[in-house]
């Protein structure tokens, strides 16, 4: 799952040539070199490809603040 | 002027038609018949509402009650059930004319209800028609009971001529239910027009109903664009050799325009926009998308043309006047224009139409036209159409997302390499957050009973 989202991630930086940061559960994601549009974008598709996104199903209005947190809500509900 | 006398004056030598899918009125003969068992006279002065499962039994029922009735109301097909009783209160319909297969129409307060026959028997011919009846249409909106709105016949058939003399009439046909207002304009230049004219059916197959194009000649086409992919598609559209290839009701991409003009290499073909509201405005005949910017202002018609915040709209004695009903807004605005609705964006010497109004998708304060994202997908050689819609998101609030049908020859081809090219494309002429986020490729996609794509945000 991991290897999924950060493979979708590199995608859409490559499509909308944007510059990624160094990968790492810390990067903070305001940092990371993606816009609002292309985790739009990230979300929705890794809606398609796992079937579920996590922040239209939790109640709480929580959005995480480093990539670890991102893929860490994905596994949390996959598990 | 009614339609019983336009079809006298008309009428020449020539044998002149409406076939249906089943039977047909041979229109010649037509004015000393009727399919009213009787009760046409008895039909004189009332707000009528015309409702049969058939379109030939409504075009009968049309024909001899113009001029008779003081209102005439045509359900289009698909009206829901539940909307009858509403549109009849507002309309003030105060008789029904049906076939005795349609749901109960008891209930609507009319005093009166006909059942119109399929065949219609010899009848003396009725006395010149003294009304000027209200023909009243019913809007396509897609939420809530549709609107009324009142036209003329003058209003409805203000552009149509007469067939030149000399020149053999000409047989329309089209993919619309002539009940709805695309449709109603090419039964009107039949009727009017002295020619003949082949009706569709809910229920036939598009192969067959190419067939039966075929078999009785048909010289004039018209549908929407989304009919007319459809047809395209369907291996049976050889056989059919039109003069003329009409479109109206949805945009008209170039990718539609010129896969017509190879289909079709002798025809004539143009695109026309018109709505139920604004009437009939102008055509485009020059094979290119959009319309020259010569269109904006008066035409040689008296068709006023003008862009406000980018939406057009229209003034001219074809528009109708007004909606129907207690509490109905108005149709037009202080200096008498219609607001269509319909966004079009200036490119060098041409309009391009790029969306409607209410059909704005809002990604992340941003406004897409799902059209102008269509139009960019559509140029791609392997997609044959393609639908641009909203997808909630929780980040953007919404974002787009493309279902493609491919052409028949590319519907097995790498998926992802298409999908690559065709983000791509978008890429090139779009602002990132138009170009959509996924692309889905689907068999096909739904076409509502107006002919045009339907879009669930709309």
């Amino acid at each position: 799952m991991r290897e999924a989202i950060i493979s979708e991630l590199k995608t859409i930086a490559q499509e909308h040539g944007k510059t990624l940061a160094p990968l790492s559960d810390k990067l903070v994601l305001s940092d990371s070199g993606l816009d609002s549009l292309c985790f739009a974008i990230l979300v929705a598709r890794l809606e398609d490809k796992f079937g579920f996104d996590p922040f239209t199903a939790s109640d709480e209005a929580v959005f995480p603040v480093t990539l670890g947190d991102f893929i860490g809500l994905y596994q949390k509900d996959a598990a | 002027m009614s339609l019983r006398s336009a079809i006298e004056t008309a009428t020449t030598g020539v044998d002149r038609w409406v076939w249906g899918a089943g039977h047909a009125l041979h229109l010649n003969r037509f004015l000393d018949q009727s399919c009213l068992n009787g009760h046409r006279e008895a039909l004189a002065g009332k707000s009528v509402l015309i409702r049969t499962a058939d379109q030939l039994t409504s075009a009968a029922a049309l024909i001899e009650l113009d001029g008779i009735a003081s209102r005439i109301l045509v359900c289009p097909p698909d009206i829901k059930q539940d909307h009858v009783p509403i549109i009849a209160a507002q309309a003030e319909i105060d008789a029904v004319v049906t076939t005795g297969d349609q749901p109960s129409v008891t209930a609507l307060g009319a005093n009166r209800t006909v059942i119109c026959q399929h065949l219609p028997t010899p009848a003396a011919r009725s006395p010149s028609p003294e009304l000027e009846t209200e023909w009243l249409l019913l809007t396509s909106g897609t939420t809530g009971a549709p609107k009324i709105v009142r036209h003329t016949l003058q209003s409805l058939t203000g552009v149509i001529r007469p067939a030149a003399v000399g020149k053999a009439p000409a047989i329309w046909s089209t993919f619309y239910d002539f009940r709805r207002y695309g449709g109603l304009q090419i039964f009107l230049r039949a009727i009017v027009g002295g020619g003949s004219l082949v009706l569709s059916d809910a229920n036939e197959p598009v192969s067959d109903f190419l067939d039966r194009l075929a078999a009785r000649g048909v010289t004039h086409m018209s549908g929407t664009p989304s009919h007319w992919r459809r047809a395209l598609m369907n291996t049976n559209v050889s056989v059919f050799n039109p003069s003329y290839v009409r479109m109206s009701g949805e945009i008209a991409d170039q990718k539609i325009i010129d896969s017509l003009r190879e289909t079709f290499p002798k025809a004539a073909i143009g695109h026309a926009y018109a709505s139920t509201e604004a009437g009939v405005v102008f055509a485009v005949d020059d094979e290119l998308e959009g319309f020259p910017a010569s269109m904006i202002g008066t035409s040689d018609l008296g068709i006023e043309v003008k862009l406000v915040d980018d939406t057009l709209r229209i003034k001219s004695r074809l528009t109708a006047t007004n909606y129907v009903g207690p509490g109905a807004p108005p149709l037009r605005d202080d200096d008498g224009f219609v607001d269509t609705g319909d966004i079009v964006e200036r490119r060098g010497d041409r309009y391009y139409f790029v969306g409607r109004r209410g059909g704005i998708i809002n990604v992340g304060g941003l406004k897409v036209h799902p059209e102008e994202v269509e139009a960019v997908i559509n140029r791609h050689r392997a997609v044959h159409m393609s639908l641009v819609k909203s997808r909630k998101n929780p980040i953007t609030g919404a974002i787009i997302v493309a279902d493609v049908v491919l052409t028949a020859r590319d519907a097995v081809a790498d998926e992802a390499q298409l999908r690559s090219e065709i983000l791509t494309e978008c890429r090139e002429v779009l602002p990132s957050y138009k170009v959509p986020a996924l692309v889905r490729f689907v068999p096909k996609l739904d076409i509502a009973e107006s002919g045009k794509l339907i879009r669930p945000n709309a």
